[in-house]
């Protein structure tokens, strides 16, 4: 089992003689087969399928220019549709692996040298593969990074995680398309079957492939559950790996500190106001004090991250709809919504109309039956249903509309 | 391969179509230095992947079989599957690399009591599984010999 290869091999690869590189004949494990590669990547697709879709509706809700407007509801949308996806691609980090073990040998693959044809066949299906091993890799490596907010990069995560994703899933259609009549074979013959296996991958070892494969969905069901506690409640307590318990300050977990955002208690003190501004120096401001004299309403929303994280609260405070009222906005009128905080990204967001106008939308004053606390936003926050958990803007201070 | 179906070419063309799209992104939104930390970065993982994780299961899986009674190997090779990918999974919370001193709600639990409490179940589940082997005799072990080798163990 020590990669150090069989001494004729110089006749097949024009490597020079005593480079330690194994042939693909030396994988001689029957695991190693299209039989067990097809069924691993079968999920392995179908979790990079879910991750894309997800992927696609998250960089969407975090688009200020939305053609068609993302809906409002329903308020639990986006916590789902998130969570899937970094459930889905921890999933997806074990059948990775279990799929790259199988074809390992495939590395190895000998060039069919002077065949100019042939060759330029066989390298562009490794090029095609290259790109997908590397995308792969990359999505589910920055993916995993990110959920524990470890940035070790210059890149710009969103937009590279977003790029290559599309990167990833080109080179995964095309090697369906490649090794599709190779997969349809696989998976409507049995495991056992050897139809398409290389001559060497004969070995049976401690693992038949059944075992490899219950070993890998258990493997998977490990990942998930260690994991997704933070987003799905009763897992809380298992997931002993999840990067967030679910707790913190008034019961939830935050993301940005007021530290971090550079905002003050001075600064949400008796001084501040929450002003409407329709159109040019026409404010309408109200103190929180006015604000807390104004109809009261109670909200359960989650807060979800894009990092896969969520937690549902109590919200209280006054509805948008009724200040934008007040201030004489039409309805269906798109907003920015600007924040307090001095540092990082999304201190001024745009707020669609549909958003606005929903129900379930207040400008929060308090968080489960307390005053906010400071890192919750105070002294005031946008709450808003499927909201993508970045665009929630604490510490508001002003609704402009565009 | 002279008859390549026409729903594998359409397939083959829509996915080059959406990977060039993804390159112009790729290309498009982001200055030199940033793309070529990503450059490093996507290469990079192949790299790690082909030339060390792989090596290390090849290496692990081999010492395995040379050191593991024969009752042992199938146990084994499971809990080794399932550790070794959970144990890479959690590598960013066990080094609490991306830990903030102003937010305590991050990383908020003691992820090497947790990542032990795991091992420790596996390796346990293991013995057992091992020592059951052991007991009826052999005949449910998994044969004497190396699993996926070039070059024979003995």
């Amino acid at each position: 089992m020590t990669p150090s290869p069989p001494p004729s091999r110089s006749s097949r690869s024009p490597l020079p003689d005593g480079l330690p590189i194994p042939s693909e004949d030396d994988f001689t494990s029957r695991l190693r087969s299209p039989a067990v590669a097809a069924r691993v990547g079968l999920w392995l697709g179908i979790s990079f399928g879910v991750c894309f879709l997800t992927g696609l509706i998250s960089h969407y809700a975090q688009n200020g220019n939305q053609p068609i407007p993302f809906p409002a509801s329903p308020f639990w949308g986006y916590r789902v549709t998130q969570g899937l996806h970094v459930i889905s691609g921890t999933a997806a980090i074990p059948l990775l692996l279990v799929k790259l073990w199988a074809v390992y040998p495939r590395l190895f693959q000998s060039m069919p040298w002077g065949n100019v044809r042939a060759m330029a066949v066989t390298g562009l299906e490794r090029l095609s593969i290259a790109v997908l091993v590397a995308g792969g890799v990359f999505m589910l490596l920055t993916g995993l990074l990110n959920t524990a907010q470890w940035y070790p990069w210059s890149f710009s995560f969103r937009p590279t995680h977003y790029a290559v994703a599309w990167v990833t899933i080109g080179a995964l259609v095309v090697h369906i398309a490649v090794k599709l009549p190779v997969i349809r074979d696989a998976l409507t013959g049995d495991v056992e079957d050897t139809t398409h296996d290389r001559p060497s991958a004969v070995e049976t070892g401690a693992l038949s492939r059944r075992g490899l494969l219950r070993t890998t969905w258990a493997a998977t069901g490990i990942a998930v559950l260690a994991t997704a506690g933070s987003t799905v409640p009763f897992l809380r307590n298992v997931s002993v790996l999840a990067v967030r318990t679910g707790d913190g300050p008034q019961g939830v977990p935050i993301n940005r500190s007021a530290r971090a955002a550079q905002v003050t208690m001075e600064e949400g003190g008796a001084g501040w106001t929450l002003d409407v501004v329709n159109g040019e120096g026409v404010a309408t401001s109200w103190s929180r004090s006015d604000l807390e004299q104004l109809t009261q309403r109670t909200e359960t929303l989650p807060i979800a991250c894009v990092e896969g994280w969520s937690a549902s609260a109590e919200w209280t405070g006054v509805r948008l709809r009724d200040l934008l009222d007040a201030a004489g906005v039409p309805t269906g009128t798109d907003l920015r919504m600007v924040s307090l905080q001095k540092r990082y990204a999304f201190g001024v967001t745009e707020l669609q109309g549909n958003f606005a106008d929903a129900d379930k939308t207040l400008v929060a004053l308090k968080l489960n039956g307390e005053d906010l606390s400071l890192d919750h936003g105070y002294p005031a926050r946008l709450i808003a249903p499927n909201r993508p958990g970045v665009l929630q803007t604490k510490w508001l201070t002003s609704v402009e509309v565009i | 391969m002279g008859g390549v179906s026409t729903t594998r070419s359409a397939l083959g063309a829509l996915g080059f179509l959406v990977g060039v799209y993804g390159a112009y992104l790729l290309l498009s939104r982001q200055d030199l230095d940033q793309l070529l930390s990503a450059a490093i970065w996507l290469a990079g993982g192949v790299v790690v992947h082909d030339g060390l994780v792989a090596l290390a299961a090849l290496g692990l899986v081999a010492l395995g079989a040379r050191l593991l009674p024969a009752a042992a190997r199938t146990p084994a090779a499971v809990g080794f599957v399932v550790l070794g990918s959970i144990t890479i999974l959690a590598i960013p919370m066990l080094g609490r690399f991306g830990a903030k001193d102003d937010n305590a709600t991050l990383l908020d639990r003691n992820y090497g009591l947790g990542w032990l409490g795991i091992v420790v179940l596996v390796v346990a589940a293991v013995l057992v599984a091992s020592v059951l082997r052991a007991r009826s005799g052999g005949r449910a072990a998994g044969p004497a010999t190396g699993t996926d080798v070039e070059g024979d163990p003995s």
